[in-house]
């Protein structure tokens, strides 16, 4: 951990304030996401002409708040990105750690499994899915967690793969230690700073992702504020009132490069092997 | 090369097969097909007609030896919304999406590229950390936000080209900035560290000692080895370009398959979704066919590795 230090503030700042934003919503937020007043609508960012104080970054088509909608927005979007980040990654590395240490059949299949899901395009994988499904969170958690379970288990297996081969672990097999103990009393901590890496920057990839999917009408449903639902209802007006457009995508921007940088830095500090390449 | 490009097919169509079972699987056990299609306020006997009609009343292995019999001979089935069988709706669409998809792609290399070389040697100086800014933010920026806001300066502000539709070379622009971008940015990272990582080998130091010019070490040399890393992206990420032209397609009115896709979901014209994807997603799969191909050109071990 001894290379944590400023750089490692300045990425986790727009992180933490979407954090804090998400958590505090009912508090922080000026006004009410859902209702608004239509008599006010469309009104331009407070330094504007025609701007009002109450509205900072003013109001969208249905007179509602802005910035009200941009912080509960942080919390429909990180709480959906945490879930399917989670759901993912602990999929994603239970299947790597299995599939690594059986190797044979399992392995084979396991492996087979990620080719084909690699040769699918995930927005198409959504489609098909949503299609049928309908468009709902939970959908949407789980079409998440299904395009990111991929890229842990096949990290995770390469490296149990090199793992399970080290004195330590034929040591605690000679031992007489049962498999569940040796994946995760032994394997597991291993390569815990990898999967923290990995879900890191997943974080960042399946905000975009979620976004984007609300976007095109598949995740979440208005009136329920979104970053990418939002973004949806003002792309059609945006000669009208730039400010709806701007601000959320912003939003996701500053968020996903602040997770992002904050992957980096985790990545420098956790793993030394990857430190000269990364850095280079 | 001739045995190496029959293994290569030979996985390809183990890929496609596997492709075919995921949209089943997908498409048959994520809900009843029947119910998503038929408005909320259909009676049973409705929900059981259809479930009839589309042979959903059959058990699993039967509708999968009849979908994958479908795939094979094209038969996708009828669009309820167009009245033309699904599958030709979709090809018609399918130049479109190739042509953003391939414009995008070309752009994004004929940017990122050369960033990614100019970063490497200019390692830690001012180039390489704009070009490294570059990358990390557009590493960051959605699609969908980077396409409205190109509408909104470019079209909108400064009345320069057009919002949407497709026809003119006009048309082509802002939609392949937009695909292009994201894809440039983590092309560029990677031809920086493939670089950087070739300008460090013995043979890059014998060509400069033995008084190669500059250029030629550097192209001739180190380029032709760090585009393989390069090429296994671009191949990998054709398909994220195809999925990001689906978005694309929608905010430019771009008329192609995702475009179409997406539309058909929200009007319950199920035939017309299934042929979209498949057809989007065999697509990828020949694509990194080509690729695959392409390494055993440019890298001779390669063709005699994985003998499995």
């Amino acid at each position: 951990m001894r290379r944590l230090r400023w750089p490692l503030l300045l990425p986790a700042l727009p992180v933490i304030v979407a954090v804090a934003a998400a958590l505090l919503a009912p508090w922080v937020a000026p006004a009410s996401p859902t209702s608004g007043n239509l008599a006010a609508r469309l009104r331009p960012p407070a330094w504007i002409s025609g701007g009002s104080g109450t509205r900072l970054l003013g109001t969208d088509l249905l007179g509602r708040d802005l910035l009200s909608r941009l912080i509960w927005g942080a919390r429909i979007s990180l709480l959906i990105a945490l879930a399917a980040t989670v759901l993912g990654a602990v999929v994603g590395s239970l299947i790597g750690l299995v599939s690594g240490y059986y190797r044979g059949r399992i392995d084979r299949v396991v492996t087979k499994l990620i080719d084909v899901q690699l040769a699918f395009p995930f927005v198409l994988l959504a489609i098909a899915v949503i299609a049928v499904a309908g468009a709902s969170i939970p959908v949407l958690v789980i079409v998440l967690a299904i395009g990111s379970w991929v890229g842990h288990a096949r990290i995770i297996r390469g490296l149990v793969l090199s793992l399970r081969e080290r004195d330590y672990v034929q040591a605690a097999r000679a031992l007489g230690a049962d498999t569940p103990r040796i994946l995760f009393r032994h394997l597991l901590p291993e390569i815990l700073s990898v999967i923290l890496i990995l879900a890191t920057f997943d974080v960042g990839r399946i905000i975009i992702l979620e976004s984007t999917l609300s976007f095109l009408g598949l995740g979440v449903q208005p009136p329920t504020p979104s970053w990418g639902s939002d973004l949806r209802d003002a792309a059609a007006y945006v000669r009208q009132a730039w400010w709806t457009s701007v601000f959320p995508g912003l939003a996701i921007m500053v968020v996903v490069l602040g997770v992002n940088l904050v992957g980096d830095a985790l990545r420098d500090a956790l793993d030394p092997r990857t430190q000269s390449r990364a850095r280079a | 090369m001739l045995q190496y490009g029959v293994r290569k097919l030979a996985h390809t169509l183990l890929v496609a097969l596997g492709v075919v079972t995921l949209v089943f699987a997908a498409l048959r056990l994520s809900g009843d097909p029947a119910a998503t299609m038929l408005p909320g306020d259909a009676s049973i006997d409705e929900l059981v007609a259809l479930r009839k009609t589309l042979g959903l009343d059959r058990p699993i292995p039967v509708q999968y030896a009849s979908f994958l019999a479908g795939a094979v001979t094209g038969d996708f089935g009828i669009s309820f919304r167009h009245q033309q069988p699904a599958l030709g709706l979709v090809l018609d669409r399918l130049p479109a999406t190739l042509e953003l998809a391939f414009a995008a792609l070309v752009l994004a290399v004929v940017v990122a590229v050369p960033l990614g070389i100019i970063a490497a040697l200019n390692r830690g100086r001012l180039a390489d950390v704009l070009a490294m800014a570059f990358a990390v933010v557009g590493q960051a920026t959605p699609y969908f936000w980077m396409g409205i806001m190109l509408i909104l300066v470019v079209s909108v502000e400064l009345g320069w080209l057009p919002t949407s539709g497709r026809g003119t070379w006009a048309h082509l622009i802002l939609p392949a900035i937009t695909l292009g971008t994201h894809f440039a940015a983590s092309l560029a990272r990677l031809t920086r560290t493939a670089m950087l990582e070739v300008l460090g080998q013995n043979y890059v130091t014998t060509a400069r000692a033995k008084g190669l010019p500059e250029r030629t070490v550097i192209l001739a040399h180190a380029l032709k080895n760090a585009s393989v890393p390069v090429i296994t992206l671009i191949g990998l990420q054709f398909g994220t370009l195809l999925g990001g032209a689906v978005v694309t397609e929608t905010i430019f009115a771009w008329p192609g398959v995702g475009r179409l896709a997406v539309q058909s979901i929200f009007v319950r014209d199920y035939p017309v979704v299934q042929a979209g994807v498949f057809v989007l997603a065999l697509s990828f799969v020949g694509i990194n066919l080509l690729v695959d191909l392409l390494y055993g050109v440019l890298d001779p071990r390669i063709r005699t590795e994985d003998t499995a």
